[in-house]
């Protein structure tokens, strides 16, 4: 299977201090990937420099050529407050297909609907968004990822601070991304929810602990390891030794 | 209608009713008149989209900051050339534009916050403003660039606010969907488009332009309160964008007609542009008292709770 995202000896960081450092390997088109490890290890970072939204300190980042790619981060730096209604925020994954001047017409308008009933928000077109709970609103920014028909999608916690049957509402999503052949890759917290719905695991703790098939991945040998690599962060580090060779 | 018997008119012709005297008669009978309205309409029309935008961006006093700013540049046009329309427009957008550029520069290389170095932009441009204006021109000019002159638009202010207003409703209409994705989920628009810097500076474009127009008819000191109070009026009745919009341009020409014609009935001790501000400010307060969205008598009314 060619690679959707290839990272080859990559930095991540912010102001010279790297979040995860000297990353290598691929992730496989049509795979479903976690990414999961300790708070601070970079698994933000890592996904953030996957969607552009940050350049490389170092090494490169490869994605495949034209992939349509969308991106859910971990708190959506979301105006709850702003008077618009569910549909119309939904409506804004068309994006990619109708811009800044086209139209929505019938069609568009169906799959707006569509996506709304997907996520089982149908009746709920017309609320506010800042009438809906953080449950629904995070099946609305899943509904609006739906519309953004990509071929790689990165979501961020998804699942943090949701309740179980929304999660499981969701996670059915995740998997029908799966099943048509999208790449999806997930930073989570809850290891049995990666167990169960997972093959790929990547294991960070600033840099790669362990990255395969999640039962391999996954051993308590391995998240112990992940535990400890994670160290104090120093404002007077010097430079990175391996950055030299 | 009937006439009060007590109206009944000195010459015996037929008593015309009073409310056509009030709300009319005004217009139908001076042209300064008929000109102030269209005037403020158009004001009305394109400046309450604005300040809608102004408010949800959390820019209320970006807009005031802005309206200040504007003053040195028209003083400065107006040292060059006099009370001339098209030198006080240029100063006024070229210093409007400058000040805005300087204050996000500031605030971006600088530990200064936005807020913090518009405040402090906003103080010397109007007291370098006020200086400028005293320097050549008598207190009748300094008024009227503080406060307007809405009684007294002739054809070249007209065409001006006429143009900004056709000018904005057009541009807002062309870059309303990435304005608007830019004010609820700035991080969505940028991973979907590159338009974001862009809509910003138009927008800023759009404000600057609508406050030296306002400006011309209202003064700097005022001319932000015909975008303001209207949007925040209509926050108070709506919780969709589009009838926000709508509400807001409704309730900005309602005040600005109301104005007219409290001004006109108070004779010349009721001075228009602040007889229209306080039109809208009476608006504003209106609607927060009884605004169907978190309106204060909704919060104290204690009503039984719905079921669902």
């Amino acid at each position: 299977m060619s690679a959707a995202i290839r990272l080859d000896d990559l930095t991540l960081g912010y102001d010279r201090h790297p979040a995860v450092h000297h990353l290598s390997g691929e992730i496989a088109a049509g795979s479903l990937t976690a990414i999961v490890g300790p708070n601070g290890a970079g698994k933000s970072t890592l996904l953030k420099g996957i969607a552009g939204a940050l350049s490389p300190l170092g090494g490169a980042l490869t994605l495949a050529r034209g992939k349509r790619l969308a991106y859910l981060p971990q708190s959506a730096d979301l105006d709850r407050s702003f008077p618009i209604h569910v549909y119309d925020l939904v409506a804004m994954g068309l994006w990619g297909s109708a811009g800044i001047f086209g139209r929505i017409g019938p069609g568009a308008r169906a799959k707006v609907e569509a996506a709304i009933a997907a996520v089982g928000l149908t009746g709920f077109e017309r609320r506010p968004i800042g009438a809906l709970s953080g449950g629904q609103m995070q099946r609305v920014l899943f509904a609006r990822l739906l519309l953004q028909d990509a071929d790689i999608i990165l979501l961020d916690e998804p699942f943090t601070a949701i309740d179980a049957r929304t999660t499981a509402d969701l996670l059915a999503l995740v998997q029908r991304w799966h099943g048509e052949a999208r790449t999806v890759v997930a930073v989570l917290h809850d290891i049995e929810t990666v167990r169960r719905a997972f093959p790929q695991t990547l294991l960070l703790a600033r840099e790669t602990v362990a990255w395969g098939a999640t039962a391999e991945v996954l051993t308590p040998a391995n998240l112990l390891a992940a535990r400890r690599m994670v160290e104090a962060f120093d404002s007077h580090a010097g430079a990175c030794e391996r950055s030299a060779a | 209608m009937p006439a009060p018997a007590n109206a009944a008119p000195p010459d015996g012709l037929p008593s015309p009713p009073m409310l056509y005297d009030l709300f009319i008669g005004p217009f139908a009978e001076f042209e300064f008149m008929r000109r102030a309205l269209v005037g403020i309409l158009a004001l009305a029309v394109s400046g309450a989209p604005i300040g809608v935008f102004l408010m949800l961006r959390r820019m209320s006093l970006t807009g005031d900051a802005m309206a200040h700013a504007i003053l040195p540049g028209a003083a400065i046009g107006y040292l060059v050339a006099g009370l001339s329309l098209p030198a006080m427009t240029l100063g006024g957008l070229v210093a409007g534009f400058a000040v805005a550029l300087a204050a996000g520069a500031v605030a971006r290389l600088t530990v200064m916050k936005e807020d913090a170095s518009l405040a402090a932009f906003y103080l010397i441009s109007l007291a370098l403003g006020v200086t400028i204006v005293s320097l050549r021109g008598s207190a009748i000019d300094l008024f009227h660039v503080l406060f307007g002159n809405v009684l007294a638009l002739d054809d070249e202010v007209l065409l001006l606010l006429a143009s900004v207003a056709s000018v904005t409703l057009l541009t807002l209409a062309a870059m309303y969907r990435p304005l608007v994705l830019e004010c609820v989920d700035p991080g969505f628009l940028r991973s979907v488009s590159r338009s974001g810097g862009f809509v910003h500076l138009g927008f800023l474009g759009l404000v600057v332009l609508n406050l030296v127009a306002g400006f011309h008819a209202l003064g700097t000191l005022l001319a932000v309160g015909l975008m303001m109070l209207p949007a925040a009026a209509a926050r108070f009745w709506t919780a969709d964008i589009t009838r926000l919009l709508l509400l807001a341009s409704g309730l900005g020409m309602v005040a600005g007609y109301a104005g007219l014609v409290l001004s006109y009935a108070g004779g010349s001790s009721l001075p228009a542009g602040p007889a229209i501000i306080l039109c809208a400010g009476c608006l504003y307060l209106g609607s927060l008292l009884f605004g169907s969205q978190g309106g204060l008598a909704r919060q104290l009314l204690r009503r039984p709770h719905l079921q669902r």
